[in-house]
């Protein structure tokens, strides 16, 4: 086929083409206009929404009696459309559905503006949106809407913190390029970081001493979702047991792939320049291998603070 | 009731994509198969499926008459619905005893337009069409009402394109594939393909179809029945009128061979097999149905050509055809097409 040979042909009712209601499609976009949903009751009682002339089950007229029903209704089947076209009532991604509205017996088939296809489910409450300016016309409902059944609540407060004095006092030694614990005359057990009472036995921690930067990783976890103080996902937290400490802190682990982390690794701190350091474990880049060969953590771990059994 | 059988069928090579051809031109070829099929140059009645929305000029089937021939003047009739409905005219005209043959054809280029707003324009004007509910829309809502099986759905259509592809006259679809939905929950692959074509059968009555046919298919029971077309207003996870239909016409008088069902959705094959009573063993669609090609307006008729032709092949025995109309199977036709004459009085 020649592509010269082909033009486009419009087929249209310049201005629309007038419809004759008759008396009950009628007397419904009348309500409509007016902002109200009505049902024509049949014979047999049943409630119609939209209204027919007849029952559709028997053929029969169906009574002069119309019924005010909803606005609210409940969702049976619904399609979700991803991509509208230009025809359709929503210029976004919305629902098809077949509405049931309170007091009605037959549904109502509508578009549903629901955000996502996960807001949908048999069962859904839903209300009409009105246009603001309304014509007698299936359309002065823009769409339906899902009834409210959450809301978002902000939460936000702010607060003025201090360390403390205990982890201040480890925060200067930290500050100074080295790792401050506290001995329990009790236990004889060595914390890190630093504090003031021995939270196994209670007594109050008087002696501090100065623990290595190197140490072990007895257990971690690989992080995958993005964190200010890590400089990449995924990183790696670790709890490192420093050498002379009898617990363990947390930390990065770094310099080293993350599956290549394990339990047993041996690590030292990569300080960052003295000029640099600040009260902060910032001055702590993170811990990196130091190719030392893997610890054996059942054997070299000391009893657990206390005493254990 | 007088005997009545279809002695022959033929359809056009069905395309994706407009070739250039008129409507007549379309569907000249497959009126002069016929004719050489049956040796017959003219018939006791001629009658057309087509809709004119479809070409978007008014009574199109007059121009298609040039491919048939009307002078002397014929019979003749039309009915702007798909040519099963047309055959169904023929064969109530048959009844009345005084013609023999009847030349009954459907032809449509959906390419020419877009058929998903096309078929808008078939719904009430009061209610839906303002929606602007286009026509996979209006199917992805029967499909969440009836809540078919995914994989059902695309063992469905991969059946259907696989035997697509096995027949001449059907368009090469590959197996589907993809995630995305068209209107969720049907994909794109779900919907029946754009298709141009047309298709002819010829009917016979009595001792003419056995002149005509070796093996004439003899439409044992044909009915049709409608349903309320607004959606709301029925259960749209089963088709009733496709139900009383199959009963009017006998399905369930003996067993059925092979079944073509006018599926231009997928998940309106589980529908219809239910509301026919078909069994899983129950071949379905094996020329590859409309989910392999559909041509509107000629797709129901080639579902009544193919199922007859399983028996002028002696392919099959006992077969079913079903054609359907309107939003969501809103109107059925279903005939019983048979290789035993019916003992009848008289």
């Amino acid at each position: 086929m020649s592509d010269d040979l082909v033009a486009t042909h419009v087929l249209e009712f310049p201005g629309g083409y007038t419809r004759t209601t008759g008396p009950v499609i009628g007397r419904f976009l009348t309500e409509l206009r007016d902002r109200r949903l009505v049902g024509v009751r049949t014979a047999g009682g049943r409630v119609l929404v939209p209204p027919l002339e007849y029952d559709p089950d028997t053929g029969e007229s169906a009574t002069d009696e119309y019924v005010e029903v909803g606005p609210a209704g409940t969702v049976q089947a619904w399609a979700w459309v991803g991509s509208p076209r230009p025809g359709h009532p929503l210029d976004r991604p919305f629902a098809w559905a077949l509405i049931r509205l309170d007091g009605a017996d037959t549904a109502l088939v509508h578009a549903v503006d629901a955000g996502s296809p996960k807001a949908l489910r048999p069962g859904l409450r839903v209300r009409p949106r009105w246009r603001a300016a309304t014509a007698g016309h299936i359309t002065d409902i823009e769409c339906f809407l899902p009834e409210v059944t959450s809301l978002i609540a902000p939460v936000r407060a702010e607060y003025r913190v201090t360390p403390g004095r205990a982890l201040t006092r480890f925060l200067e030694g930290v500050r100074d390029g080295r790792f401050v614990g506290g001995r329990c005359a009790e236990c004889a057990a060595v914390y890190v970081p630093y504090r003031e009472s021995c939270p196994a036995c209670g007594s109050v921690v008087e002696e501090e001493v100065e623990v290595a930067d190197t140490g072990t990783v007895t257990t971690f976890a690989i992080n995958n979702l993005p964190d200010p103080r890590a400089p990449e996902v995924p990183f790696v937290s670790a709890y490192v047991l420093l050498d002379g400490a009898d617990t363990p802190m947390i930390a990065l682990i770094g310099g080293v792939p993350a599956h290549e982390v394990r339990q047993g690794m041996r690590v030292r701190a990569v300080w960052v320049p003295p000029e640099e350091r600040t009260l902060s474990m910032t001055n702590v880049k993170w811990f990196e291998p130091t190719g030392e060969p893997d610890a054996d953590l059942d054997a070299d771990l000391d009893e657990p603070p206390g005493g254990g059994a | 009731m007088r005997e009545v059988a279809v002695v022959a069928f033929a359809q056009t090579v069905h395309t994706g994509h407009d070739t250039g051809l008129a409507e007549p031109e379309l569907l000249l070829p497959v009126i002069d198969e016929v004719k050489r099929a049956t040796g017959l140059k003219r018939f006791g009645f001629t009658c057309s499926g087509s809709c004119d929305y479809l070409a978007g000029a008014p009574f199109s089937f007059v121009s298609a008459l040039d491919a048939v021939g009307a002078w002397p003047p014929i019979s003749e009739s039309h009915v702007e619905m798909d040519g099963a409905f047309a055959l169904y005219e023929a064969w109530v005209r048959l009844q009345h005893g005084d013609i023999d043959t009847a030349l009954v054809y459907g032809f449509g280029k959906s390419s020419m337009s877009d058929i998903r707003e096309i078929m808008t324009l078939q719904l009430d004007p009061y209610y839906l069409a303002p929606l602007g509910l286009d026509q996979v829309s209006y199917a992805a809502l029967q499909a969440a009402a009836v809540n078919a099986d995914r994989a059902a759905l695309d063992e469905i259509v991969r059946r259907s394109r696989a035997d697509g592809r096995a027949n001449p006259y059907a368009l090469d679809l590959p197996d589907p594939s993809g995630e995305e939905f068209e209107v969720e929950p049907l994909r794109p692959y779900d919907v029946a393909p754009v298709t141009d074509g047309a298709a002819a059968v010829v009917l016979a009555a009595g001792d003419r179809a056995r002149e005509l046919a070796g093996r004439p298919a003899w439409i044992s029971g044909i009915a049709h029945r409608a349903e309320p077309h607004y959606l709301g207003m029925r259960d749209l996870a089963r088709s009733v009128s496709t139900a009383e239909a199959g009963r009017a016409a006998g399905v369930d008088k003996g067993p059925v061979d092979v079944a073509e069902l006018h599926t231009q959705f997928s998940h309106e094959e589980p529908i219809l097999r239910e509301a026919l009573g078909l069994s899983a063993d129950v071949t379905v669609n094996p020329s590859g149905g409309p989910l392999a090609a559909n041509p509107v307006m000629a797709t129901g008729l080639i579902r009544i050509g193919e199922a007859a032709r399983r028996i002028l092949d002696a392919a099959a025995d006992r077969t079913v055809a079903h054609a359907t109309s309107g939003p969501c199977l809103q109107q059925n036709l279903v005939a019983v097409l048979e290789v035993a004459v019916l003992e009848t009085s008289a």
